[in-house]
């Protein structure tokens, strides 16, 4: 098995082990999703109306949850100097945390997402689009975390940053995903998907350089 | 393993958070040699073995690695020359001793059929499935002990390697030190104890 695979399934592992972040930020997701309504109405038109973006608002939401996480055991234990010294170059070594955040958050959230939209009474026609455009959106999410995760590794108390710093990066995702599911459900067309697309194939195609240089300067502090 | 004839450092100068740590540092260490460095805490021995293991830049100054086919390199290229054994020892808490040597086997490509020798030579044969959050700190330098020896490079960078390890566990690190010089190897020690065979000394005043 290649450095890089053994990587991200040893991440994986651990997001799946106690304390690992994989069950948190799924429990996190339904409980947003469920409160919404409770706290809304439980009018059907009006919740079939911001369904889509009340799930996308929570995907994004729970695939915050953990990402202050993705670098900072491995740097605090000292497990970033044995990784640096490995065969992996830096940038492979953050696009296997991304893809790890990824196949341990956005995945799930994805395969889950339609249950959600059962309970905020999405219309059966726009189901499919959500699940579209998470499965395309939540990508970027993991990636662009992986930026933000590691830009502010060697900031003292990165993590409270953090947010602040990703949410308008991410802002994109949340428009176009929501308002391609909103579209489906108008049954109108709307290019709002290919758009959500080319952001998230941007992000995932830019995130290990912008992450690998980010955590080379971490690296040297 | 790939073989290491020296590696060389050349007025090497270190400033941390804008503070100088050391200058001048200048030695020249050849295959089969072990050295140790001295200094009072904040010398910057750890910075010293970060700059040569290529995790950390120097302010000036040059290390040098030859390879035993002559051909000299500088840059960040020497880290899949480095062993490295710090306090920070990257074990994974929420894995077993034996968990983390498996990924450390398959991650850098070494030899995973030696893991089961290597738990037991380090004491650790009993608790190899044991969560490594219920390690001791000896415990855990054993462990980080195996790892350096299983994942075998010619130079071996080692920061306070008997701190918090008892008389068997001394004497088990000094062997593998100085088997791995004795198989032609270059060991550099950041120690505050006296080392339990003759070696050069670097002070870092």
């Amino acid at each position: 098995m290649s450095a890089f695979a053994t990587l991200l399934a040893r991440d994986v592992r651990l997001a799946f082990r106690a304390g690992g972040n994989a069950a948190l930020s799924l429990g996190f997701f339904v409980a947003v999703a469920i409160l919404m309504p409770l706290g809304i109405g439980s009018d059907p038109a009006l919740l079939a109306r911001i369904a889509g973006g009340v799930i996308w608002v929570s995907a994004v939401l729970a695939a915050l949850l953990g990402l202050d996480r993705l670098f900072q055991p491995d740097l605090d234990d000292g497990t970033l100097d044995l990784l640096a010294l490995g065969p992996l170059p830096l940038e492979g070594i953050t696009t296997a945390k991304a893809a790890s955040h990824w196949l341990t958050t956005g995945l799930p959230l994805t395969l889950l997402s339609p249950v959600l939209a059962l309970l905020l009474a999405l219309p059966a026609k726009a189901i499919g689009m959500l699940v579209l455009s998470l499965a395309i959106g939540t990508p970027a999410l993991s990636a662009m975390g992986s930026i933000v995760a590691a830009v502010t590794l060697s900031v003292r108390r990165g993590g409270l940053l953090l947010p602040l710093i990703i949410l308008p990066l991410i802002v994109p995702a949340v428009v176009f995903g929501a308002g391609a599911v909103l579209a489906a459900m108008d049954g109108i067309a709307s290019g709002a998907l290919w758009l959500l697309a080319a952001y998230s194939f941007v992000t995932v195609i830019l995130s290990p350089f912008a992450a690998g240089a980010a955590l080379r300067f971490a690296l040297s502090e | 393993m790939p073989t290491l004839q020296s590696l060389e450092a050349e007025s090497l100068t270190c400033i941390r958070g804008g503070r100088l740590v050391f200058r001048d540092a200048s030695f020249r260490v050849s295959a089969g040699e072990a050295m140790t460095v001295l200094g009072p805490n904040g010398s910057g021995k750890t910075s010293l073995l970060r700059i040569l293991g290529g995790l950390l830049a120097q302010a000036s100054g040059r290390v040098r690695t030859v390879s035993e086919t002559g051909e000299t390199s500088e840059a960040e290229d020497r880290r899949p020359l480095v062993g490295w054994f710090a306090h920070q020892d990257g074990i994974k808490a929420q894995l077993s001793p034996r968990e983390n040597l498996r990924f450390v086997a398959k991650f850098f490509g070494a030899d995973a059929t030696a893991i089961e020798a290597l738990l037991a030579t380090v004491g650790l044969a009993s608790l190899a499935d044991l969560g490594c959050r219920y390690l001791s700190a000896g415990q855990r330098k054993r462990l980080a002990l195996a790892r350096l020896q299983l994942v075998s490079r010619p130079l071996w960078l080692l920061d306070e390697p008997f701190a918090s390890l008892d008389q068997n566990g001394r004497s088990l690190a000094a062997q593998a030190i100085r088997g791995h010089v004795a198989s032609g190897g270059i060991a550099i020690i950041a120690t505050h104890d006296p080392m339990p065979f003759d070696c050069r000394t670097l002070s870092l005043a």
